[in-house]
C-alpha cells in the first residue's frame, strides 16, 4: 500500500510538472508566438473568446501567481479554451472525438508487439544460438533502426500504393455509417493493419531483446537446474519456471513502452492521415493552434501517467517482494 | 600532511588494477568484435561522406531545376525530386546536419546525464531524491509530444532543435549512469578517497567516472541514436529548421510533394535508409560494448547450455 501511495504521489508531481510547463511555455518564450497567433486569427473570434484565450495563454496584465492559480483552476475544471484551427469547437471536444482512435491504434500495436516480442525473446533465450536467437535479433534491431514514420511511408507505398492490399488513409471509408456492424468493424480493421504493423515492427525488437537478456540470467538460476533434475518437461520449465520469473522487467517496460508507442503513433498517424491525437497535433502545430496543442499534450501525458499507475498496481499483484516492504 | 600521505596509496592502489587492466582488454575486445567492426566501418563511411559532401557535390543541393521527378539514371544516380533536385546530393549533404545534430545532442545529453548521475550517487540523501524525481518525471513525460510543444513555442532554428532534443533526451542516460555510479560509490576505494579527504569533484570525476567508462560509452551511443531519430521525426513534422538540408527535411519534403502517391520511391528511400544504417551501426557498437563488458552475453557456450541443446 505504501508503495502504491508513493507512486501515486510521484505521478501527481509529474502531472503537476507538465501543467506548469504548459503554463510557463507561452509566457516565457522569446518571439512571442502567442501574439503571432492572435494576429492571424483575431477577425474570426468573438471578443470574449479572445479574452478567455488571452488569459489561458498568458497575454494579460495580472500578476504571475494569479495567472497560475487561474490556469490550474481552468485545467481541473476541464476548460482548455477553444480550438483555433477548428474554430469554434472547444479543445476538450476536439480531443475526446479523436483520442479513441489513438487508443485503438496504440493499444493494438502495443499488445501485439509485447506478446509476440516476449514470446520470441523466451524462445531465443531458451535455445541460445538456435535459429530464432541468431537470425531474429539483428534483423529486428535493424528494422527498429528505421524511423517510425519512414517505415510507415514504406508500408504505405508498398502495401497501399503498389500492391493495393490495404487502404492507405483515414480510419474508415468515408460515407460508411459508424456503428457495431460487421461491415464497419471489418473496415476499421482493414484501415488499422498498416499503421499498427509499422509500430509493431519497430517496437518488437526491444521487447524481444529485453526478454532474451533477462531470460538468460534466469536460466542460470538454481531452481531451473532443480526443475531439470526433477525431469519436468522442457516446455513447462521454459514457460512456468523461467519465463514467468523473467516477466517482471517486461511489465515495467510495458508502462514505459506506452509513452514510446504514443510517440510512434503520432508520427504513424501523420503518415496515414489516421484521425487520432497525433494527426490532430500536427494540424494544431501547422495552424498555430496553441490551445489545442497544450490540451493534446496534457491529455497524452495524463493517459501515459494513468497507464503507468495501472502497471504499478499490477506489479504489486505480481511481485510479492514489493508488498512485503 | 597526513592526508597527503594517505591519499597516495589509496588512489594508486585502487586505480591501477581497477581501471587500467580492464580498459586494455576492453579495447582489445572491441577491436576483435565483429559487430563493433561492422558498426565502426559504416560510421566511418558516413562521417567521410559528410565531410566530403561539398567536394563530391559542389553547389547548393536544394537548387530547383526543370528535371523533375526523374527515375534513377546514369546522370542522377538516385533520381530527382518533384522540384528537380538531385536526390543523391540531397542525401549526402543531409548527412552533415543529421550527424552534427545527432552527435551534439548525444554528447550534451550524456554530459548532463553524467553530472546528474554522479551527483545523485555521490551526495545521496536529499540531493539524490530531488535529482531522481526530476529525472523520473522527464523519463515519464511522453517524449515526442513534449518535443512537439517545445519546438512549436520556441523560435525555429537549428539551436532550438538541439536544445529541445537535449531537454527530452538527458533523463534516460542520467538514470542509467546513476545506478552504475551508485554501485561504484559503495566500493572500498571510494570510501578510502572520502576518508582521505579528497574533494567531491575529484572523487566523482577521477575515481568514479573512469570506472564506468563502458556504461558512459553505451549511453553516449544510445543518445546519438536518439538524437538522429528524434531530429528526423521533428523535421518530418515540419518543426525543424526548414532552411537546412537534412535527412528529416528530405523526408518532410518527400511527404509534402506526394512522392509516395506518385510512386517516386527513390525520393524517400535513401534518407530513411541512411538514418537506419547509422542507427544500426551505432546500435551494433553498443551491443558489442555490452558483450565485451558483460560476460553473460558473450557468445561462449557454458557447459550447461551445450548440455541442454544436445539433450533436445
Amino acid at each position: 500500500m505504501r508503495f502504491i501511495l508513493r507512486r501515486l504521489g510521484f505521478y501527481l508531481i509529474a502531472f503537476w510538472a507538465s501543467i506548469t510547463l504548459n503554463f510557463l511555455l507561452p509566457r516565457f518564450m522569446p518571439g512571442d508566438p502567442v501574439s503571432r497567433m492572435f494576429a492571424r486569427s483575431q477577425d474570426r473570434m468573438q471578443p470574449e473568446q479572445i479574452e478567455a484565450l488571452r488569459k489561458l495563454l498568458g497575454v494579460d496584465d495580472r500578476p504571475l501567481w494569479e495567472q497560475y492559480i487561474g490556469y490550474m483552476t481552468n485545467i481541473f475544471t476541464g476548460q482548455m479554451g477553444v480550438s483555433i484551427s477548428r474554430f469554434p469547437t472547444p479543445v476538450t471536444e476536439v480531443i475526446s472525438s479523436q483520442i479513441g482512435w489513438t487508443l485503438l491504434l496504440g493499444g493494438t500495436a502495443l499488445v501485439i508487439a509485447a506478446v509476440v516480442g516476449n514470446l520470441l525473446g523466451v524462445l531465443a533465450a531458451w535455445r541460445r544460438g538456435g535459429a530464432v536467437d541468431s537470425a531474429l535479433p539483428p534483423l529486428l534491431v535493424f528494422i527498429g533502426s528505421f524511423p517510425y514514420f519512414w517505415l510507415a511511408m514504406g508500408a504505405l507505398y508498398l502495401f497501399g500504393v503498389v500492391l493495393n492490399w490495404f487502404p492507405i488513409r483515414h480510419a474508415f471509408t468515408a460515407g460508411l455509417q459508424p456503428g457495431f456492424t460487421w461491415e464497419f468493424i471489418g473496415d476499421v480493421g482493414a484501415h488499422l493493419v498498416l499503421p499498427a504493423l509499422t509500430i509493431v515492427l519497430v517496437s518488437i525488437g526491444g521487447w524481444m531483446l529485453g526478454m532474451r537478456n533477462t531470460m538468460i540470467a534466469t536460466n542460470s538460476e538454481d531452481y531451473i537446474t532443480m526443475a531439470e533434475a526433477k525431469g519436468l518437461r522442457p516446455g513447462r520449465i521454459m514457460l512456468r519456471y523461467a519465463a514467468r520469473n523473467a516477466m517482471l522487467p517486461s511489465v515495467t517496460s510495458f508502462g514505459m513502452g506506452l509513452g514510446f508507442v504514443v510517440g510512434g503513433a503520432l508520427l504513424t498517424e501523420v503518415v496515414f492521415a489516421y484521425p487520432g491525437v497525433g494527426y490532430q497535433l500536427l494540424n494544431a502545430v501547422q495552424g498555430l493552434d496553441y490551445p489545442l496543442m497544450q490540451g493534446l499534450f496534457l491529455t497524452i501525458t495524463a493517459a501515459v501517467l494513468l497507464a503507468n499507475f495501472l502497471v504499478d498496481i499490477l506489479y504489486v499483484r505480481l511481485d510479492p517482494r514489493v508488498r512485503s516492504n | 600532511m597526513t592526508t597527503a600521505i594517505l591519499k597516495q596509496p589509496g588512489t594508486t592502489a585502487a586505480k591501477t588494477p581497477a581501471a587500467r587492466k580492464p580498459n586494455r582488454s576492453f579495447v582489445h575486445g572491441i577491436l576483435t568484435n565483429k559487430k563493433a567492426l561492422t558498426g565502426m566501418a559504416v560510421m566511418f563511411v558516413f562521417i567521410a561522406l559528410a565531410l566530403l559532401a561539398p567536394v563530391l557535390f559542389p553547389g547548393d543541393p536544394s537548387r530547383i531545376t526543370a528535371m523533375a521527378s526523374m527515375e534513377p539514371s546514369a546522370e542522377h544516380w538516385l533520381g530527382t525530386t518533384a522540384k528537380g533536385q538531385d536526390v543523391l546530393a540531397l542525401t549526402v549533404h543531409g548527412s552533415r546536419s543529421s550527424l552534427f545534430v545527432g552527435l551534439t545532442v548525444g554528447f550534451a545529453s550524456t554530459f548532463i546525464g553524467i553530472l546528474v548521475g554522479l551527483a545523485s550517487a555521490y551526495f545521496g540523501k536529499f540531493i539524490d531524491e530531488a535529482l531522481s524525481l526530476v529525472t523520473n518525471v522527464f523519463l515519464l513525460l511522453p517524449g515526442l509530444p513534449l518535443l512537439v510543444i517545445l519546438a512549436a513555442f520556441l523560435p525555429p532554428g537549428l539551436g532550438t532543435v538541439i536544445l529541445v532534443l537535449v531537454v527530452t533526451g538527458w533523463a534516460g542516460s542520467a538514470r542509467v549512469l546513476r545506478s552504475q555510479a551508485l554501485s561504484i560509490r559503495s566500493k572500498d576505494f571510494v570510501a578510502a578517497a572520502v576518508v582521505s579527504g579528497e574533494r567531491a569533484g575529484r572523487i566523482m570525476f577521477r575515481e568514479i567516472l573512469p570506472n564506468m567508462a563502458s556504461i558512459v560509452m553505451g549511453t553516449l551511443l544510445a543518445c546519438v541514436i536518439y538524437g538522429i531519430g528524434a531530429q528526423a521525426g521533428l523535421e518530418f513534422l515540419g518543426l525543424g529548421d526548414a532552411s537546412t538540408v537534412s535527412w528529416g527535411n528530405n523526408l518532410f519534403w518527400a511527404g509534402n510533394e506526394g512522392a509516395l502517391l506518385t510512386g517516386s520511391w527513390w525520393v524517400f528511400v535513401p534518407s530513411g535508409v541512411c538514418i537506419a544504417l547509422v542507427a544500426f551501426a551505432l546500435a551494433l557498437i553498443n551491443y558489442a560494448v555490452d558483450e565485451v563488458t558483460n560476460p553473460r552475453l558473450r557468445k561462449i557456450k557454458t557447459p550447461k547450455d551445450t548440455e541442454r541443446s544436445t539433450s533436445k
